[in-house]
């Protein structure tokens, strides 16, 4: 009987919190005109969000451009395939390991920053002194990072797919002598526009999932040390979930 | 020839007493003479628990009002009633003749324009400088040009005494500074209402002062209304004009401070002298002392 209302209760807190989360959303896709019309305020966001995470970045693409380069030669040279490596890690990267990773990268980075900035801010005093100022903290304050998010996000799903090619190239061709002209041409011939707009969709998507998330868990985190530390713990888990169920669900459309 | 009785028919002698409740004027009409804050009979629960239950309270226009009491009466919920950013489960909250509880938030935010609120940390933006602090309600309110906006910081901060800390980042003023900039940024657009939360916490007896004195002063130049909830007795009997006691969700006295002061109710004088036992206790709700140790020695 405890095991069914527990459960129940959990429905209930679920259902709570997304329709609270729907509402966030609503409002901040609401008042994001206003938030685009003083662009100053969403390029300074671009900046803390994109510029700032480019070093994580740009580091993880190169590596796990590395890797698949590594294990796509140690694959691929098992069927005599190996000029197929730069199509193959083109791919993976384009439509996979480049929105999902930055996504997971943007979140623990840049979206743990949001909640933390906008956490403090409330328990500071900074949102309800705003709000007493008739300024609308969710329009000076959430909206600017949000749109700040959702534009970098694809930018640095770009940044990391070119170098994660780099890498590849890097290990495939320098280290492990696959033809230079093989990999770049049989990846030319292959991989169309559509791939690469399934992966420009997919960054933009979690772009928006993850800037939403870490700002509307900053906004209601608990005004306490305490409070700001477990909200930002979900933003990551719950982005890095969110990340994973909706690349399934875009994969599954674009096939 | 004696003054023309003005309080309308019906009314006694006119009441000398700065303190006590004005008549109220014809309706419609925003007089001076009308208070500028109103409570009626108001209540606020908080799961299940009340918070206030029938508070009645009022502040005149142009005065310095405070309101005092125990830590956890609701002083700082009282001022949140005010501002609108809480809403009273029963009566009404009057603030320059609008009912703050059935304002929508377009209107809750046009009334704000007229109210300052000085937080108790200051709550200043820590994003920018003093100057854009103060600057922050114009720029985000006004199209003022950017000499105009720059004249009005800077004689706001020089109001305050801190003009040549313009360019200082938050992070780099004391507590009385981050207070006196807070207070520039909440008159920069001339406001009728300032409210002060705790303003005198934590700070040292020359910053209390600094502060103190601002507050009077700002009040009587520019011809506001204030609000200011403290602990600190001796202060609010240098500045208020009159004087709320908070307790069990009611007021339990109210006046001119040296009225608070000769007072003879046992709380209201367990408060103003500071007492560690009284009507509040100082012992939190207990078994009997002798019977829980026997208990434990019984048990052990």
């Amino acid at each position: 009987m405890t095991l069914v209302a527990d459960l129940w209760n959990s429905l209930v807190e679920f259902t709570r919190k997304a329709g609270a989360f729907t509402l966030f959303t609503l409002k901040l896709l609401a008042v994001a005109p206003a938030a685009l019309r003083r662009f100053g305020l969403v390029v300074a966001q671009v900046h803390n969000t994109g510029a700032l995470s480019l070093v994580i970045i740009m580091l993880s693409g190169l590596f796990v451009g590395m890797v698949l380069g590594l294990q796509g030669y140690d694959l691929l040279q098992r069927f005599g395939s190996e000029e197929a490596l730069g199509v193959a890690v083109a791919l993976a990267l384009l439509k996979e390991l480049g929105p999902v990773v930055t996504a997971l990268l943007f979140a623990g980075r840049a979206g743990t920053a949001l909640t933390s900035e906008i956490g403090l801010m409330k328990a500071t005093d900074q949102l309800s002194a705003m709000e007493m100022m008739a300024v609308d903290p969710v329009k000076r304050v959430c909206a600017p990072r949000f749109l700040g998010g959702v534009v970098a996000m694809p930018l640095l799903a770009a940044i990391f797919s070119m170098i994660g090619l780099f890498g590849a190239q890097l290990v495939g061709v320098q280290l492990m002598g696959v033809d230079p002209g093989q990999f770049w041409s049989q990846m030319r011939g292959a991989v169309g526009l559509e791939d690469v707009m399934e992966g420009v969709v997919k960054s933009i998507v979690f772009g928006f999932a993850c800037s939403a998330i870490a700002v509307y868990e900053g906004f209601h985190a608990a005004p306490t040390a305490e409070g700001v530390g477990r909200a930002t713990t979900r933003t990551v888990v719950t982005s890095s979930v969110a990340v994973l169920v909706l690349d399934y669900m875009l994969t599954a459309v674009f096939l | 020839m004696p003054a023309a009785d003005t309080t309308g028919p019906g009314s006694g002698p006119v009441d000398s007493t700065l303190d006590a409740p004005a008549a109220s004027p014809p309706s419609g009409s925003a007089s001076s003479a009308e208070p500028l804050v109103r409570l009626r009979d108001v209540a606020y629960w908080v799961g299940g628990r009340a918070i206030f239950d029938g508070l009645d309270f009022e502040v005149a226009r142009g005065k310095v009002t405070a309101v005092m009491g125990p830590s956890g009466t609701g002083k700082t919920t009282l001022l949140r009633l005010i501002t609108g950013q809480l809403r009273a489960t029963r009566g009404t909250v009057t603030v320059a003749g609008e009912d703050v509880g059935r304002l929508d938030e377009r209107g809750l935010y046009r009334l704000r324009r007229r109210m300052g609120m000085l937080f108790q940390n200051g709550a200043l933006l820590t994003d920018l400088d003093v100057y854009e602090n103060v600057a922050f309600p114009l720029r985000e309110h006004t199209q003022l040009p950017e000499s105009l906006v720059s004249r009005l910081v800077l004689m706001k901060l020089q109001a305050v005494g801190l003009r040549g800390a313009a360019r200082l980042m938050p992070a780099e003023l004391s507590g009385g500074m981050a207070r006196r900039v807070a207070l520039a940024r909440s008159i920069v657009m001339d406001p009728e209402l300032l409210i002060y939360d705790e303003p005198f916490a934590g700070l040292d007896p020359i910053a209390m002062g600094v502060v103190l004195r601002l507050i009077r002063d700002t009040n009587d130049a520019l011809g506001l209304t204030s609000i200011v909830v403290s602990h600190d007795v001796h202060e609010i009997g240098l500045l208020a004009d009159v004087t709320y006691l908070l307790s069990g969700g009611k007021v339990v006295a109210s006046g001119a401070p040296v009225e608070l002061r000769e007072h003879e109710s046992p709380m209201v004088r367990q408060f103003m002298n500071g007492l560690a036992d009284g009507p509040v206790p100082f012992h939190y709700p207990a078994p009997d002392l002798a019977a829980q140790l026997l208990d434990r020695e019984v048990a052990g």
